[in-house]
């Protein structure tokens, strides 16, 4: 293929008769084709996407972090409303940005089909005929043969034959001549590059279409199940139907974190065990860089933190035990955590629920009275607990977060604070109306993640084969090598006319060389077997 | 776990590295100097011509001996340089590549290996020395200054075989897109010197006399870059394999992905643009620019400033 630049608007003529409106729309469309093919339209949009991705990186998005994209809409209340009308907070799904991708690979395919089709023309042709002016090829040479036309032209064929290339013999109008050609692997492998990359665009848009991912957060002896309404957050391909979910159920029976001495976290691990349509797996053991994969779905552990447990007995002795909630780590270093545990159903009415707000600290130290953490492992668990009692609100329509107290509620009294403390593991508040709240103990909850991706396989192999289309087209040179035999002006023997034409290669110098060499070594060996032919052989080895 | 004294170790010869490379940078500069005077000559005596006069081939011995002994203190301090590499590495006992400080460390390695490969095979590149090796002492001080860190564990995340195979191939393919990004530097400040000179401004001796051609330099930045590029795109997708185990997904648009595939886009459009017509030489040479400043800012930029590593390992 040639990169055609796109037809210059031509000078005004007046055409004999104006072409038919059909006609002229279809002219139109050609050279708007012509126009998107070219490879320089597929420099711009390649310089497009490349651009066109830098604010999906500077802008929060919202398929990273939500939360982000809320601070910064609450951040910048002018500017912020129009970036989100322009899609800059889901930029890589946004219409902008599909659009530049999908005119590139319109292009590209508008661009390479007609390109592998010509090559495959070309696997099964011919090399093409030698070009009238040889010596004008950059590298070349001429050879003096004490031998015949063909005969010398046999001696280059076999040095030819030697090195793989493909050679065709013809009678060219000034004698005879030979093409040669060889590294039809390097068209083969941009080919193949390219129409990778489309079947690796195919594969992502598969994936987006069919794929799912959905969190949560279980807590060690808890479990959950592959279902949209179970998840804390979950996304989903437009074509998934919810009905459709693997039926796979996990539950966590223990998780560990593992530290260094230098409290670098070493390892996660969680043990679970499965069922996957009722049939329960093998318990199994999945932590970071090592997830769970069945039929087409994988689970992975993505975090971890503490959930510390509480139990409450109420004035009249009834007792609530083993309450739990993750609390989330506000500090990776140490597990400094923050939440809440909603107590909806402890006696009858509306206006009897309880919760526990509060700050947790696996390896506790009171700085000022305050209780900070000083250690990720759970050495000595402390909670800071604010108790509330009142209506929690959560049936009132409105979302509210699992991890926090509607502070709204609070506002409007209908929430009331009861009591606070501190309390290291074992020890209790009492309320003013007798209610005595334990923090008995802590256990870990692991931060599960199902990931469902019918593309991934497919890109994959796809990417595999973009790689080796790369090497083929990088790595592979093709060479075309054409000879010529003509009658020595002085009458006895024949003059070869070598040139070579490489593609891909920058020092074609010293290959060319060789073969020149080793042909005039040929030709001296055979006009030493047979002497009769020529009387000067003395000449020196061509130019390099 | 961490070995002391062969971390002190490797701290000690990286300050050796940057002391040697620091003298090969002087000794790089005190040949282009001494190389001068000869040229001048030619200039004068070439005086009325309107072409650039022919490269000199022959070099004032005393310009030779400098260029070897600068080769001789590059290859000296890759060595010290290697040692770095291989007793941090020894200290912490894992591959020495796990946090910014070893990654860079390791990049600039790579890129001084690069440059060193180059002037072995094509002595003419040996020249260029001064340009690789003065980013070269900045980089490492910078390095040195800004990214150090104690030897220590690394994070579970990074506990995995795909270390070994993602971060390789990227430091490889950085440090060779930064030879190239450089040389195309060279490249359009020598052509536009040649295309002065053929415009028939005389231009007054200068220190670009002594580079390779311009021809030469944009072959050899196209060649590395032609190098590079498979290597970057082997890592990016190895990249994406890793992060399907560890992250639940192979391709989330984190920054730092972002930023690898814009590179990836701008190094193919530099491929392109070579075959392009209206983009061949300059305009193309800027591409490759461009993708080395895009390689700098996602190494800078996204470590730094967005949020890196750290959301990985939390719960968000
Ligand atoms: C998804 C976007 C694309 C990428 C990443 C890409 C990448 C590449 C790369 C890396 C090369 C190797 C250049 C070399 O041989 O040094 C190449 C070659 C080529 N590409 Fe693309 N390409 C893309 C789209 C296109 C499109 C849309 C066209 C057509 C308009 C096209 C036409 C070509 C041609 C003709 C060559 C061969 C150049 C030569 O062999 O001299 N590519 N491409």
């Amino acid at each position: 293929m040639t990169a055609t630049a796109p037809p210059r608007p031509a000078a005004p003529q007046v055409p004999p008769s104006r072409p038919s409106a059909g006609r002229r729309v279809l002219n139109r469309l050609l050279r708007w084709w012509r126009q998107l093919t070219a490879m320089r339209t597929a420099l711009v949009l390649l310089f497009l996407l490349a651009v066109a991705a830098i604010p999906g990186s500077l802008l929060p998005q919202r398929s990273l972090s939500q939360n982000n994209v809320n601070q910064y809409l609450v951040d910048h209340p002018t500017l912020a409303p129009w970036l989100d009308r322009l899609y800059l907070f889901d930029v890589f799904s946004s219409p902008w940005f599909a659009a530049i991708y999908l005119l590139l690979f319109i292009s590209l395919i508008g661009c390479v089909v007609p390109r592998a089709i010509e090559h495959a023309r070309s696997l099964f042709a011919p090399p093409p005929t030698a070009p009238r002016h040889l010596l004008r090829l950059p590298e070349n040479t001429e050879l003096p043969a004490p031998l015949d036309g063909p005969a010398a032209l046999d001696v280059v064929e076999e040095e030819l034959r030697v090195r793989r290339f493909r050679v065709v013999r013809r009678d060219g109008r000034s004698g005879p001549e030979l093409s040669a050609e060889k590294g039809y692997l390097r068209e083969t492998g941009n080919v193949l590059f390219h129409f990778s990359l489309l079947a690796l665009l195919l594969g992502l848009a598969a994936g987006k279409m069919w794929g799912y991912e959905g969190s949560i957060l279980v807590t060690e002896g808890q479990g959950f199940c592959n279902s949209f309404q179970q998840y804390d957050t979950y996304s989903a391909g437009p074509l998934v139907d919810s009905g459709d979910l693997a039926p796979l159920c996990v539950d966590l029976t223990e998780f560990q974190a593992q530290y260094e001495d230098d409290l670098t976290a070493a390892s996660y691990t969680a043990d679970i065990d499965y069922q996957l349509d009722g049939a329960a797996g093998p318990p199994t053991t999945i932590g970071v860089n090592d997830p769970l994969r069945i039929d087409g779905d994988r689970v992975y552990v993505t975090g971890h933190g503490y959930s510390p447990e509480f139990s409450i007995t109420l004035p009249d002795g009834t007792a609530f035990t083993d309450l739990s909630a993750p609390f989330l780590p506000a500090d990776q270093g140490t597990m400094a955590s923050q939440g809440v545990l909603k107590v909806p159903d402890l006696g009858a009415g509306d206006t009897d629920q309880l919760a526990i707000e509060g700050f947790f600290a696996p390896t506790g130290a009171l700085q000022g009275g305050v209780l900070t953490s000083v250690d990720p492992r759970p050495l000595d668990p402390q909670v800071a607990v604010v108790v509330y009692t009142g209506y929690l609100g959560l049936d009132s329509g409105l979302p509210q977060s699992v991890y926090s107290l509607d502070q709204t509620q609070i506002d409007r009294g209908l929430l009331t604070e009861q009591g606070r403390a501190n309390l290291a593991a074992g020890e209790s508040l009492t309320l003013a109306d007798g209610t005595v709240v334990t923090f008995s103990g802590v256990k870990e909850f692991a931060a599960l993640q199902v990931s469902h991706d019918p593309g991934q396989l497919w890109v994959l192999g796809a990417a595999m084969a973009v790689l080796a289309g790369l090497l083929g087209m990088l790595l592979v040179r093709r060479e075309r090598v054409f000879a010529r035999a003509a009658p020595a002006a002085d009458g006895g023997g024949t003059v070869l006319s070598i040139g070579s034409l490489t593609r891909g290669s920058a020092d074609t110098g010293p290959r060319f060389t060789a073969l020149t060499d080793a042909v005039q070594a040929a030709l001296s060996a055979r006009s030493a077997a047979a002497p009769a032919a020529a009387p000067s052989l003395s000449e020196e080895a061509p130019p390099s | 776990m961490i070995d002391e004294s062969l971390a002190r170790l490797s701290d000690t010869f990286f300050t050796i590295t940057v002391v040697v490379y620091s003298l090969a940078v002087v000794a790089f500069c005190a040949e282009l100097a001494f190389g001068r005077p000869a040229r001048a000559q030619q200039l004068v005596a070439a005086g009325g011509d309107r072409l650039p006069a022919a490269p000199s081939t022959e070099e004032p011995a005393r310009a030779r001996r400098l260029g070897s002994l600068a080769m001789l203190l590059t290859v000296l301090g890759l060595l010290t340089h290697a040692a770095v590499v291989v007793t941090r590495g020894m200290a912490a006992d894992r591959l020495p590549w796990g946090n910014m400080y070893e990654f860079t460390t390791v990049v600039v390695l790579v890129a001084v290996l690069a440059y060193t490969l180059l002037a072995v095979r094509a002595p003419e590149l040996r020249h260029i020395g001064v340009f690789i090796m003065g980013p070269v002492v900045v980089a490492m001080a910078l390095i040195r200054l800004v990214l150090y860190v104690q030897a220590g564990p690394l994070v579970a995340a990074l506990r995995s075989w795909w270390l070994a195979v993602h971060v390789t191939t990227a430091t490889l393919g950085f440090g060779i897109f930064f030879v190239s990004g450089i040389v195309s530097v060279l490249y359009l400040v020598k052509s536009r010197r040649e295309e002065r000179a053929v415009a028939g401004a005389v231009p007054g001796p200068s220190l670009l006399d002594r580079l390779p051609s311009a021809a030469a330099l944009d072959r050899t930045a196209h060649r590395t870059a032609v190098f590079g590029f498979p290597i970057w795109t082997f890592a990016v997708i190895a990249g994406a394999i890793w992060a399907e185990s560890a992250w639940g997904r192979f391709w989330g648009w984190d920054p730092k992905e972002t930023w690898a595939f814009i590179a990836w886009v701008v190094y193919a459009a530099y491929l392109h643009a070579r075959t392009t017509s209206g983009w061949r030489g300059r305009p193309s040479a800027w591409v490759n620019v461009v993708g080395l400043a895009v390689m700098v800012f996602n190494l800078l930029y996204v470590n730094f400033v967005s949020t890196g590593l750290h959301s990985y390992a939390g719960v968000s």
